[in-house]
């Protein structure tokens, strides 16, 4: 197959476009420049699209013995995936930027593009297994359940899955670490990127703070009785317990926790760890990884964060939301998060988490 | 077909009297610059190499000050003849719009970090200086100019420039003239113009890479960059590359650019590329142009996802505009020519020299329609 390598810059992009040339295929690398004004140096495990990343991936193709170009994606990374991320927190949601960016840059832009020059398909470093099977190619988690990256890759389509390689699935990281050493890759040890790619300094709450400026607003209980202040709700996480700087105490002297973040009148709701309890997720936008989900319940397992655990439910399609009922109440879910279904090793979909109770 | 370099002007092949002199000179030993035997046999072939390279270029042998790069030597001519008139109370440095980045990021350094105000000088939509603008601004603020650099021809589209009548209409004004483009290629002559500093680099006529001239009129001083040995009139200092600079005057004397061979091979491809692709269009098809060098506008592509079809052909080409962290930018020189941000990324440029055969034209007009039709399609993804 022709292939387009995207390649970050990182030791998995790079061991997946040599693994994608040792299969036989003909392969392209691409780096994607998504930062409008990149900066020059990688500052610990940020930024992912610095001048420095884009040399390393140059580097690597050239070790591997492939052409490689730049793609210059920073428009279309910013409507779609950093304007999402903000319009997202001014709501009150908490989104997760990683899958919206495979959703809508990875594997749409690049993807489309791809196929549009010829291409038959993308090459991504990201752990996660795809399979044949009656219905067409699904999707799986990784071996290395550690690295396991099927959580941000659950937004993809069946028919972009059909055009997405994962060449990392089937292997521990450590032994590609050792695989990238032997191929004379010198990204070998490079250090593993987390945190948002898009916020250098890796204060999310602060990166907001600039663009979003923050008003003082109320931390109110669950009767709607003023308790606190914040200074903007949009710095909380549900189920957030420390730096409330709340006054009055509860009656028993038990804990509060943040139960929802109201952003049209700014308000922060607090209440008991009881009161914080989920036992049913509903979620919009579902995306089908497989065969569809349909009104029948059946049995599987709920993901809700990139590497949270794997929580035993009954799920089912009401014909316009995902819904996940859990065996075991859950504390704490914010809304805007995906939720991801498991059949077992193999994602059946996801959804945005809209509602819960 | 294997495969077919249209980007001479970026780099052309080294020439095989430029590499033979290459190869002799580094195997000798000695610094030109030293007093005993081996030293003055290397600076015999030292000055030997100047003097072929001044007679070329029609300036004298003292005017040479041999850099490592016509970039190197635009920064020097540029800063250099700036800090010069700022002593007479000159602060503005005068550059076309157009020029290469290395004249356009000196003048913003010296915008940025020396106070300098820099005014850029228009250009026609043929991509040919606007002579008027230039009389109107000396008429006005003559006596405040350090510096008019106007290249010889564009390095993006091949546009020639009215250097001549630049030099004219300056009057007393040093005019620096970066002529990389031009050398070899074309009559270029610095007495004649009645230029002040001109630059000149070995890679783009068959030299070796790494060594390019600035030539500045004697008996001029300007402050250094480089400060050392006192090479070069304590100009630029640092041992002289004497291999590089034998092989540039071999790659002179070879006198190998047969320019209406090139020209016709050049403009035969143009033809037909507009005979295939009806809506592309050659920019600065009106002015007289380099024999080399062609840029063509496919309108609705990206010129990156073009040449990554191209060069999966096998046929190198270029944008001609420089990358900014490897992503092409709109060409501010077919901006400054009246394109709007997304035309200007959808421009090739092909540049041909002596290598380039009738057969790898053909082939390459044989890939072309399909490149232009995926490429199309990408953009409309």
């Amino acid at each position: 197959m022709k292939l387009i390598a995207a390649m970050s810059g990182g030791v998995d992009s790079a061991v997946a476009a040599a693994r994608a040339v040792d299969a036989g295929h003909d392969v392209i690398g691409v780096h994607l420049a998504l930062a409008a004004n990149p900066q020059k140096y990688r500052s610990g495990a940020r930024g992912c699209c610095t001048i420095e990343d884009s040399h390393d991936a140059r580097r690597a193709a050239d070790v591997i013995g492939i052409p490689f170009y730049i793609w210059d994606m920073a428009q279309e990374f910013h409507d779609g995936v950093v304007e999402n991320f903000l319009s997202e927190y001014s709501a009150g949601r908490t989104p997760n930027p990683c899958l919206r960016c495979n959703e809508k840059i990875k594997f749409a832009a690049v993807l489309d593009r791809a196929r549009a020059m010829g291409f038959d398909g993308v090459v991504t470093g990201h752990y996660a297994n795809t399979r044949e099977s009656e219905s067409g190619k699904t999707l799986h988690r990784a071996v290395d359940h550690s690295k396991d990256q099927s959580y941000v890759l659950a937004v993809l389509t069946r028919e972009q899955i059909a055009g997405a390689i994962f060449p990392l699935g089937d292997t521990e990281k450590v032994d590609i670490r050792k695989e990238a050493e032997a191929r004379g890759l010198a990204v070998a040890q490079k250090p593993d990127s987390h945190d948002i790619c898009f916020v250098p300094s890796g204060d999310n709450a602060s990166w907001l703070h600039d663009r979003l400026g923050s008003e003082v607003g109320p931390i109110v209980d669950q009767e709607g009785k003023k308790i606190g202040e914040h200074k903007g709700a949009y710095t909380y996480t549900i189920g957030q317990r420390k730096g409330l700087g709340l006054t009055v105490p509860t009656a028993d002297g038990s804990p509060r926790f943040v139960l929802k973040i109201e952003p049209v009148t700014n308000t922060v709701v607090v209440g008991s760890r009881e009161e914080l309890a989920i036992s049913k997720i509903w979620g919009e936008r579902a995306i089908w990884c497989g065969p569809e989900v349909t009104v029948e319940k059946k049995r599987g397992f709920v993901q809700i964060r990139a590497h949270g655990s794997a929580l035993d439910c009954t799920y089912y399609f009401d014909g316009s939301n995902l819904i996940a009922e859990l065996d075991e109440p859950l504390l704490g879910l914010a809304t805007g998060q995906a939720m991801v279904i498991y059949d077992g090793d193999r994602v059946v979909g996801s959804a945005t988490i809209c509602q819960t109770e | 077909m294997n495969s077919v370099y249209l980007d001479h002007a970026a780099t052309t092949p080294i020439l095989a009297d430029a590499l033979s002199a290459f190869t002799a000179q580094a195997s000798k030993l000695g610094n030109p610059s030293s007093l005993h035997t081996q030293g003055r046999a290397a600076r015999k072939d030292l000055e030997d190499a100047r003097e072929s390279i001044a007679k070329a270029a029609g300036c004298l042998s003292s005017e040479i000050i041999f850099t490592a790069s016509g970039t190197e030597a635009n920064n020097i001519a540029l800063k250099g003849l700036f800090w010069l008139g700022r002593k007479n109370g000159r602060n503005v440095v005068v550059i076309s719009a157009i020029e290469h980045h290395a004249i356009l990021d000196p003048a913003k350094w010296l915008l940025d970090h020396e106070g300098a105000e820099v005014i850029e000088l228009p250009v026609t939509s043929s991509g040919v200086l606007d002579l008027d603008f230039l009389a109107e601004l000396i008429a006005k603020r003559g006596d405040e100019i350090a510096v008019i650099s106007v290249m010889h021809s564009n390095n993006e589209t091949g546009v020639l420039q009215p250097i001549a009548e630049v030099v004219k209409l300056a009057g007393e004004i040093p005019v620096h003239s970066d002529a990389v483009q031009s050398f070899g290629k074309v009559a270029l002559n610095y007495k004649e113009l009645g230029l002040f500093a001109m630059t000149l680099s070995a890679h783009k006529i068959g030299g070796p890479l790494g060594i390019g001239v600035l030539i500045l009129r004697r008996a001029v001083e300007i402050p250094a960059l480089l400060h050392g040995g006192g090479q070069e009139r304590d100009i630029r200092s640092g041992t002289f590359n004497a291999p590089a600079i034998v092989a540039f005057a071999a790659a002179v004397s070879a006198k190998s650019y047969d320019a209406e061979n090139i020209a016709k091979l050049r403009d035969d491809f143009a033809q037909k590329v507009l005979a295939q692709i009806p809506d592309a269009f050659v920019n600065g098809a009106e002015a007289e142009r380099l024999p080399g060098i062609v840029n063509i506008t496919f309108p609705r592509t990206e010129s990156d996802t073009l040449l990554l079809l191209l060069d999966s052909e096998k046929v190198s080409c270029s944008t001609g505009s420089a990358c900014s962290a490897g992503v092409h930018r709109p060409s501010h020189v077919l901006m400054a020519m009246g394109h709007d941000d997304i035309s200007a990324q959808s421009s090739l440029r092909f540049s041909f020299g002596p290598s380039n055969t009738a057969a790898e034209v053909d082939y390459v007009l044989s890939v072309l329609p399909g490149v232009i039709q995926r490429g199309r399609a990408a953009v409309a993804s």
